[in-house]
Order: structure tokens, then C-alpha cells, then sequence
């Protein structure tokens, strides 16, 4: 077996044993980049030379058997800042600017000594669906290299499934972690809003945005968020409450749990067929493993697309000002007065659909349409919200698929915002009543691979991660690997 | 035409913390150009705001001095403009929900009092400062950026240019009392927006308003509303009409000048800012902050002069600062007689602080020692000619003891007729015509003889009781 | 309600940012389709529901009021393009209405 074929906890076992050193792991994972990169284009920056010295390091200063991440490697999404590392967010605005800080999340890593390998691409500030938003490359999904990584995390998701790295950090406003999951067959959590501190993840859509890690199985997944969640001073919105342990029981199963099928997630009309069919035999395995399945509804889902693009845009949109062009980022030339500096300054370095979105979110604030469109979007909010709360009176957790199509052909949607738009329509509800959710690998439609999301009551990705863990031991989906097919 | 005025005022206070309103940089001031600042004043990607408590607290203390009523349910929002001295292009203020609103001040004009109503008080972040330099550009320091603020904003019960400086004079004072800002209007601790407008009398429709900018002084907030006021009178009665307008005031020529019409009201694009939750004040928080407030001066100057008698200008002086007013009912603790105490503050202790430009908490003068020593005067221990040295050694190095140090000194009168008499009888005996000439009626003799006797003392023998024995020995003899 | 060109570039103005004139066309198909999908909230009944404006349902967060300094100037100018003796310098303001607390 190949180094990156371990999963976290395996390599940590053979740094403990001495069979293996940081840097080996390192040297492997910088050698499968420069095998497969050319192909994915997953990373917008790598940071080898820094990344050894770290492995050096810690090999030198020894590994600490119970802190299971040291000395192993992750990727970070590039809307993540990292001190002294070119910090871009997919975006010609911050093609050269250096962060003089780090996000809260690169702290807690440096502290237990995991070790970044490099910046992942992404949609351009997180907005999209497909990373073709990307000011500076496209990522390929390993699946089918013609095809979309998803997004907007899909340099993350992309790294993970081309074996580049065993985990990444993602971030997901409105499905950003859980769309590329599915479409690459890997395992993407976006936390409970609140659970992971927002500090330095440059922001989207403030009151949605969480960060959450990537992997090819459950376990390691909990291992990232273990390291990466706890309340932060810093974030007033982050989550004062206790951390548990993600990996506490996490193979004690499914039995007696009692799962809800949200019924307004399952287009059995659908166009691709093999989502539906593959997600209906995973609620199978889970009956088989002695769950029970309850159908729910979750009525104001429908109002999710328009709450979320509302909601989402005009936070942004507010967001995004700071982009003027004076302290850091790009800067028009040729400015004769203050409002050119900032007219061109922001219309040269934003990308198209940044572009969209801050025109529909200033739309939706402006005098005479903040009632009917911002306002309104926060009612529906809390009526999605609800619908939540209410069906998890009943049920341990819900399971939606987490698309409605897998991966797209790279340049096949992107002319088409509406349609891209209405392609979340399965994950924003998630965001906007901030409750946890999985997406794991659950079949194949068309030889891609399909997504299913578990769905869960406020920090409570325990129970996400318990019963992804037993479907997971129950299937081997997980183990199957790309074959870097089709198109370049 | 028949014509009133209509004011209403916009103060800015800024809160005097040890930190940032959302960040914690350094709110002070003098600090050389953008060094009392982080990321978060710059607005760098990815960073986010805490609010500062003291912050809310001292929003609390003014919000009720003010009279206004707490929103223990509040909240903040953002406001959203480009400009370089506002980082993030959004402030950081309050909408809808304001910490304090439904307040009230009473003023009085002409002999006649008369309340003001505040519509509400909002705390928000201050923005950082451009400078315009000659060559093309502007230079921004952010050092004042994400210093904590309130807004004051009145309704518009004013009706002249006199009633708006004594609204904002009782303003300041109680701002001031309440100990939250320094409100220096010369600093731009404290700064005022006007907004003015005229109608006939009798009409309940408001006229077209212009909103007064740059108005750095009481005095310029005065005169810039008395130049509008005739400016807006001269165009109505002339039969024009006028533009809702925003006008700056030249402090060289004393006019208002016009800066823009203003075409609609700006589109802020408000909303509750996403990274703050609401903010609940729990009842005991507001009850704490509301027993802590100190007695505000119109009570100060109310007591007085109905239970100490003091006159209504003393009274008015006394309770032009807070430190003032501390002082004195510092001074009155130590049991001593109120309009020594007063005159004192007035005379002698005013003269000093204003010769030297120090505030009275900036001396080494305490309530006690000042107490001791015009108790000291009272009991003629000290002449009150001895009593301006001990004075200038108490305000300049102080004293805990200055019966001891009046004795260390040698200051202390002589008025001991053991001590005195044998003085008294050398110099009598030495001066046996002046004695003869005070027996043929000449007054002057006397006189010379206390200097004698004065001279003898090196001052310090106490006068009263000089002449006493002293005519008391002349009968003698 | 249909947008037209007119509130594109108003919003485009507000926004800070400029589009060709042959873009604004296109824009503003497109964000014409974009809206008329947000606008299938006005069927949904939202009488007396309050708005969800927070991620979060716990409240009020403060911090100690303790001043301390966390990054030098250097450091925070590294970025900066235009700069003259400690301040960032930016072309001449004009008084566009927006200055100020």
C-alpha cells in the first residue's frame, strides 16, 4: 500500500513506530502532486520548501503519540488566510496580497503540528458551483477529467480524491464542501454554523460561511474536526459550548436510530435517475443495519434558492466593499480621482459572477426592495429553520441526496447562472437553518461518483459522524479510486 | 413673512475606553499615524468584530443621564459607503434598535426653561481620518477608526440659534458628568451636525431643511445657525424657494457655504450586521450602571443654592465640570463653611488652573487640604494673607496635614497674648509718643504702631487680636 | 417587477462598479431572470414571522475592554500600494456626500 493510501490514523501509528517520518510522508505527497497535478490543477500555491523544514522538524523534535495529527499533511481552501502566504480566494483582486495573520483554524493546525502543503483552488471568493469561476485555473475532477470538481471547493475536494492529500480544509456557504464531496466520492462536513471559528476565512456569506474538512473517510474527517472546531474570542458567532470528541463512539452504529427522509429531496422525476436509486439502497443498508426510516417533510425547503441567493448576495455584496483598491489587493492604474480608483479597481478585479452577486445583494438592500427581498429572505429563513427543529423532534437525522446531478462537463453550466443557481437547491436549506451536514459517498450514476448527505440536529455532528462511519464499514464505495479518465 | 426657526441637532461623543469599540487596538489619542491599529481596523479579509463592554456600559451611562429609555433588546447593523477612512466601506452602527431612545434634557434660555426632547442615542464605530494634502492626494491615518461613539440625535425642538448652543452646552455637561468622553469639541471629542430649517409661524409642516457641517466650536455652532437662519429667511422672503442642501461653516467669513444638494436621501443599505449577535442587557446591568450615575449638575446646582445658599452664578460655575463639582462637595465633607469653600474654588483656585491651563484633578490640591485650610483662616491660625502662601504650597506639592505643615513653616499667626503682650509693651515703651498721640485723638498712631508690632513678628502676629490688646495696654497706661 | 437598465446602473453605481454599455444589456436580462426567481418568496406567507438575521441563536458576546497592540505598522503596509510617512495615500477626495460618522 502506498503512503497516501493510509488513512491519518494509520500514518500516525507508523510515525509513532518509527516505520515512517513526517518528511517521508511529505516527499510522498509533494511526488503524487507532481504526478497527477498537471491533470487536476488543484493548487493554486504550494509551500514545499516550508513544509519540509516543519516535517524535519517535528521528526527531529519526535512525534507525540497522542496527538494523532502531527506531522501529517493537509491542503487549505485559498480563502483561508495564512500568514505570510499569498492568500488569493481564486481572485485577480488578491492575486499578490500576503495576509499578515492567520485564520484561527491555520493556528489550531500549527499548534498540533499538521502541515499545510498548499493553497486550493476554488470559485472565485467561494461563489460557485464548480470552481470554473477560478480567476487563475480550472480544476479537473479525477473522476472524469473533463469534467467539474464542483465547487466552490473543488480544489480541496479535487486534492483529496487524486489522492494529493489525505485531508483539506473547505469552506461551505451554500453547499461549497458537500456539492464537490459528492461529485469527487469523498467524505465533506460542514459543521454546525458556530462550531469552527470564522476568523480569517475571508468572508462570503457571513451568516452562513463555515469551514469544514475533506477526507476519504469518515474517521479522518473527525480527526480534522476535532483539531479545528471550539469557540474563538475572536468570532462572536462561534460556538461557546462544549467540544466533543467526533471520534467517541463513532462505530457504535445505527441500530434503533430513526433516520428522516425529507420527501421534498427526492426527485424521483429527476433527470439522473442513479442519484435517487443510489441514495434509496444507502436508506436500505441503514434499514439493514437496523435503523428505522421515517418519511418527513420539510415543507419551506422550496424557499430556499431564493432565501439563500438573497441572504447570501447581500451579505456579500456588503462583504466585498472592502475590495476598494487602497490597502491591499489590485489597484486600478490610470486613476485620475478617488471614485475611479474604486470603480475600476473593482470592476477590473472581480470576476464576472463575484460581479452578479454583489449587484443582486445591493439590489436587495437598497431603499424600496429590503422588505420585499432582504427582509422577506430572512422570514423564510427562520420558516426553513423551523421545519428543521420540528422534524428533528422526531428523527436522529435526516438523509437527502446532496446533488441533483454529478459532476457536469467543465464549461457546461457556466454561461447558465439560473441553472447553476437551482443546482444547490438540495444544500442551501442546510445553511440557512446553520445545522450540520455530511456528505458521503453513497454509488455511482453514469460511472461518477453520487453524494448523500446526512443531515443533523445542532452540534451534533456526533451522531452525523456515527452513522456515516457505519455505512461507511457497511459499503466500499470509499475504497474505490479514480482512474484520471477522460478529457485534460 | 413671519418666520420660525426650527433646530435639530446631531452630536457625536466619543467614548473615552482603554480599547476599541470593536477591536482591541488602542483608543487613544496622539499616537503617531496608523499605529494604534490591527487588522481589524484596516478590514483586512477575513476579520471580525467583539464588542467592546465598557463600551455598551458607557453607551448606557449617557443614554440615561439623557433620560432616555434602555433598549435591553438591541442590536448592531451595518452602513454601508465608500470612503478611505472607512475601511471596511460598511460602519458598524444601530438601526432600528438603539441602545437609549424617548430621552430629554431641560435648557434654560432667557430665564426660561424649556426640555428637549432626544429622539434616540446609537453607539457606533468612529472612522479613521483623511487629511487633504496640496499635491493631488489625501492621506489616511486609522488610528480613530473603530473608536467608540455615540450619536445624540435631538428632535428638532430648537427654535433658535441661542436655544441650540444651550442644548449642546447641557449636553456636554452632562456627557461630562456621566464621565464617559472627555467632550472636548476642540479635540472632536464632541462633535455637532445641525440641521435647520425655517416656516411661517403657525404652519405644522416643516419648511426645506439644509444640514450644518463643520461646526468645531460652540461658538461656530452658534453663528453658523445664525448666518442660516438669515441666509434661509433672505431666499424665502425674496419669494425663492430652497434646495435641501448641505452647507459647511467658514470659520474665516462666518457664513455657511454649500457643499452638495442632496439629491434624495443616501441609500446606507442598512442591515443587522451578521458577525455580532443581539445584544440583551440583562435588567441588573441597567439597574448598576443607573445607581452608579453621579447627580447631574442641574441637581448639583439645585442643592446649592437652596440648602447652601450659594448664588445661582456661583452655583452655575461650580458645576461647569464635573471635577469641579466633585471638588467642592469633596471640600464640604470635611465640615467647613460652604461660601468659603466656594469662594475659594472661585477665586483663587480658578485664577491658578486658569493661569496654568490645568484641570482641577491635575493638581496636587485635595478636598481635605483646602477644607483644613480655610478652616485654618476661620479659627485665625493663619491671616488670610499667609493663607494665598500655604495655598500655592498645597496646589503645587500638597499636603495631608496643613495645620503641620503651616507649623513646620512657621506660618501660623501669633495670637497668643502670652506670647503677644511682652511684644506689645517693648514696642509701647519704645514709641511713648505715638501712644500720646492716639490719646489726643489721632487715629493714624495706632496704625503705626500694629506695623510696629507686625514688623517685630515678620508678619505673622495676628491682626485682630493685636488691636485688642494693644488698645487694651494704651488704656493701661 | 421587471428591472430595467436604468436601476442596473443605479445599483452598478452604488455598488462601485461599471459595466460597458453593451454589457449592461446582457446584465440586465440576466439579473432580470435572477430576480423574478427570487421573487417566488412573494407567495410565501411571512405575516408576524421574525427574520433569521444570524447563524447563531445565542446572544450577546462582549469582550473585556483591555487595549493591546497585535501587529506593527510594517506589517499592516505590507500591502499597501500608495504610502507617504506612516499614512496611506490615496487620490484627492472628492466631497461625494458619504464622508463621515
Amino acid at each position: 500500500m502506498a503512503i497516501l493510501d493510509h488513512t491519518l490514523e494509520a500514518l500516525h501509528e507508523q510515525l509513532v513506530n518509527g516505520e515512517l517520518t513526517s518528511l517521508q510522508i511529505m516527499e510522498a505527497v509533494y511526488d503524487r502532486i507532481e504526478e497527477t497535478e498537471e491533470q487536476v490543477g488543484a493548487f493554486l500555491a504550494l509551500s514545499k520548501t516550508e513544509a519540509l523544514a516543519k516535517a524535519r522538524e517535528i521528526d527531529e523534535a519526535g512525534i507525540d503519540p497522542h496527538n494523532i495529527l502531527s506531522g501529517l499533511p493537509i491542503g487549505i481552501k485559498d480563502n483561508i488566510v495564512t500568514k505570510g502566504i499569498t492568500t488569493t480566494a481564486a481572485s485577480k483582486m488578491l492575486e499578490d496580497f500576503v495576509p499578515v495573520y492567520d485564520a484561527t483554524v491555520v493556528e489550531k493546525l500549527n499548534e498540533i503540528g499538521m502541515i499545510s502543503v498548499g493553497k486550493l483552488n476554488m470559485d472565485e471568493f467561494a461563489m460557485g458551483g464548480s470552481t470554473e469561476n477560478s480567476a487563475f485555473k480550472v480544476t479537473r475532477n479525477p473522476w472524469n477529467l473533463s469534467k467539474v470538481p464542483g465547487g466552490s471547493s473543488g480544489g480541496s475536494a479535487a486534492a483529496v480524491a487524486a489522492g494529493q492529500v489525505p485531508v483539506s480544509l473547505g469552506s461551505d456557504t451554500g453547499g461549497s464542501i458537500r456539492e464537490p464531496a459528492a461529485f469527487t466520492g469523498i467524505v465533506g462536513m460542514k459543521p454546525t454554523y458556530g462550531r469552527v471559528s470564522r476568523f480569517g476565512l475571508i468572508a462570503f456569506g457571513s451568516s452562513l460561511d463555515q469551514i469544514g474538512p475533506f477526507s476519504r473517510t469518515v474517521k479522518d474527517n473527525a480527526l480534522v474536526l476535532n483539531a479545528i472546531s471550539g469557540y474563538d474570542q475572536r468570532d462572536s458567532t462561534s460556538y461557546d459550548g462544549e467540544t466533543p470528541d467526533f471520534t467517541k463512539g463513532i462505530e457504535k452504529g445505527v441500530k434503533g436510530m430513526r433516520i428522516g427522509v425529507p420527501k421534498e429531496y427526492f426527485h424521483e422525476d429527476a433527470k439522473e435517475k442513479g442519484i435517487v436509486e443510489s441514495v434509496r439502497a444507502a436508506l436500505k443498508t441503514y434499514e439493514s443495519l437496523g435503523a428505522e426510516i421515517v418519511e418527513v417533510s420539510l415543507p419551506h425547503s422550496k424557499y430556499g434558492i431564493p432565501a439563500y441567493y438573497i441572504i447570501a448576495s447581500s451579505e456579500a455584496s456588503s462583504n466585498l466593499q472592502r475590495f476598494d483598491g487602497i490597502r491591499y489587493g489590485y489597484r486600478a492604474d490610470n486613476v485620475n480621482n478617488l471614485d475611479e480608483l474604486y470603480v475600476k479597481s473593482r470592476s477590473e478585479g472581480f470576476g464576472l459572477e463575484v460581479k452578479r452577486r454583489i449587484m443582486l445583494g445591493t439590489f436587495s438592500l437598497s431603499a424600496g426592495f429590503y422588505d420585499a427581498h432582504f427582509k422577506k429572505a430572512a422570514q423564510a429563513r427562520t420558516l426553513i429553520r423551523q421545519d428543521f427543529e420540528k422534524v428533528f423532534e422526531d428523527v436522529d437525522f435526516l438523509v437527502a441526496p446532496t446533488t441533483t446531478t454529478t459532476a457536469f462537463d467543465i464549461g457546461g453550466q457556466i454561461d447558465d447562472p439560473l441553472t447553476m443557481y437551482m443546482a444547490d437547491i438540495l444544500t442551501v436549506p442546510v445553511n440557512l437553518a446553520g445545522v450540520p451536514s455530511v456528505s458521503i459517498p453513497c454509488g455511482f450514476s453514469e460511472e461518477m461518483p453520487v453524494g448523500m448527505q446526512l443531515i443533523g440536529k445542532h452540534f451534533d455532528e456526533k451522531t452525523l459522524y456515527r452513522a456515516a462511519y457505519a455505512f461507511e464499514q457497511a459499503t466500499d464505495f470509499h475504497k474505490q479510486k479514480p482512474a484520471f479518465k477522460g478529457g485534460k | 413673512m413671519n418666520l420660525e426657526t426650527i433646530i435639530g441637532l446631531e452630536i457625536h461623543v466619543e467614548l473615552k475606553t482603554d480599547s476599541k469599540m470593536f477591536s482591541p487596538s488602542p483608543a487613544h489619542f496622539g499616537a503617531e499615524p496608523n499605529t494604534n491599529t490591527n487588522v481589524i481596523d484596516w478590514g483586512y479579509p477575513g476579520v471580525l468584530p467583539v464588542v467592546n463592554e465598557r463600551a455598551i456600559e458607557f453607551g448606557m451611562r449617557a443614554a440615561l443621564a439623557l433620560n432616555c429609555t434602555i433598549n435591553q433588546d438591541t442590536k448592531f447593523d451595518r452602513k454601508n459607503y465608500f470612503y478611505p477612512d472607512n475601511p471596511k466601506a460598511y460602519q458598524i452602527s444601530q438601526f432600528d434598535r438603539p441602545i437609549g431612545h424617548d430621552g430629554w434634557v431641560d435648557i434654560e434660555v432667557n430665564g426660561e426653561t424649556k426640555r428637549i426632547r432626544i429622539e434616540r442615542v446609537h453607539l457606533e464605530e468612529d472612522a479613521g481620518k483623511n487629511t487633504h494634502g496640496t499635491d493631488g492626494y489625501s492621506y489616511v491615518d486609522l488610528n480613530r477608526q473603530g473608536t467608540p461613539l455615540i450619536e445624540i440625535v435631538s428632535e428638532a425642538d430648537m427654535r433658535s440659534p441661542e436655544e441650540a448652543y444651550a442644548y449642546l452646552e447641557a449636553i456636554k455637561q452632562i456627557i461630562q458628568f456621566t464621565g464617559v468622553s472627555d467632550v472636548k469639541m476642540e479635540e472632536g471629542s464632541m462633535r455637532c451636525d445641525a440641521n435647520i430649517s425655517l416656516r411661517p409661524f403657525g404652519q405644522e409642516a416643516f419648511g426645506t431643511k439644509s444640514e450644518l457641517k463643520n461646526l468645531n466650536s460652540f461658538n461656530f455652532v452658534r453663528r453658523g445657525l445664525a448666518h442660516e437662519v438669515e441666509r434661509q429667511e433672505k431666499v424665502l422672503v425674496a419669494g425663492g424657494e430652497l434646495l435641501q442642501e448641505t452647507r459647511r461653516y467658514d470659520e474665516s467669513t462666518g457664513k455657511t457655504l454649500l457643499m452638495r444638494v442632496k439629491e434624495g436621501s443616501s441609500d446606507y443599505r442598512y442591515f443587522p450586521e451578521p458577525d455580532l449577535p443581539r445584544l440583551v442587557i440583562e435588567d441588573k446591568w441597567v439597574e448598576s450602571v443607573r445607581q452608579s450615575l453621579p447627580e447631574m449638575p442641574k441637581a448639583r446646582r439645585a442643592r446649592y443654592v437652596s440648602e447652601l445658599g450659594i448664588p445661582e452664578y456661583d452655583a452655575e460655575v461650580l458645576t461647569a465640570s464635573k471635577e469641579m463639582s466633585d471638588f467642592f462637595d469633596g471640600v464640604l465633607s470635611h465640615d467647613v463653611d460652604a461660601k468659603q469653600a466656594s469662594n475659594w474654588l472661585m477665586g483663587e483656585v480658578s485664577a491658578y488652573l486658569n493661569s496654568e491651563k490645568l484641570a482641577i484633578d491635575e493638581t496636587a490640591l485635595t478636598p481635605k487640604a483646602l477644607a483644613e485650610m480655610i478652616n485654618l483662616i476661620a479659627d485665625g491660625t493663619i491671616s488670610s494673607k499667609i493663607a494665598k502662601k500655604v495655598f500655592r504650597e498645597l496646589i503645587i506639592n500638597g499636603s495631608d496635614d496643613v495645620k503641620a505643615l503651616v507649623e513646620e513653616k512657621g506660618w501660623a499667626q501669633l495670637s497668643d497674648p502670652s506670647k503677644l503682650l511682652p511684644i506689645i509693651n517693648y514696642i509701647l515703651d519704645n514709641n511713648e509718643q505715638s501712644i500720646e498721640d492716639f490719646k489726643n485723638g489721632r487715629d493714624r498712631a495706632i496704625g503705626f504702631l500694629v506695623g510696629q508690632i507686625m514688623k517685630q513678628t515678620r508678619g505673622q502676629a495676628n491682626p485682630g487680636v493685636v488691636n485688642q490688646l494693644l488698645n487694651e495696654e494704651i488704656e493701661k497706661r | 417587477m421587471a428591472i430595467n437598465e436604468e436601476t442596473v446602473k443605479h445599483v452598478a453605481k452604488l455598488a462601485k462598479l461599471e459595466f460597458k454599455e453593451e454589457e449592461i444589456h446582457d446584465f440586465t436580462e440576466g439579473m432580470d431572470k435572477i430576480i423574478q426567481l427570487v421573487e417566488q418568496l412573494e407567495d410565501l406567507d411571512t405575516t408576524g414571522v421574525e427574520g433569521t438575521y444570524h447563524g447563531i441563536t445565542h446572544h450577546s458576546v462582549l469582550r473585556e475592554d483591555k487595549a493591546k497592540l497585535e501587529v506593527t505598522r510594517e506589517e499592516l503596509f505590507k500591502n499597501v500600494k500608495t504610502q507617504q510617512d506612516g499614512y496611506i495615500k490615496v487620490p484627492a477626495i472628492m466631497d461625494n456626500g458619504e464622508s463621515g460618522a
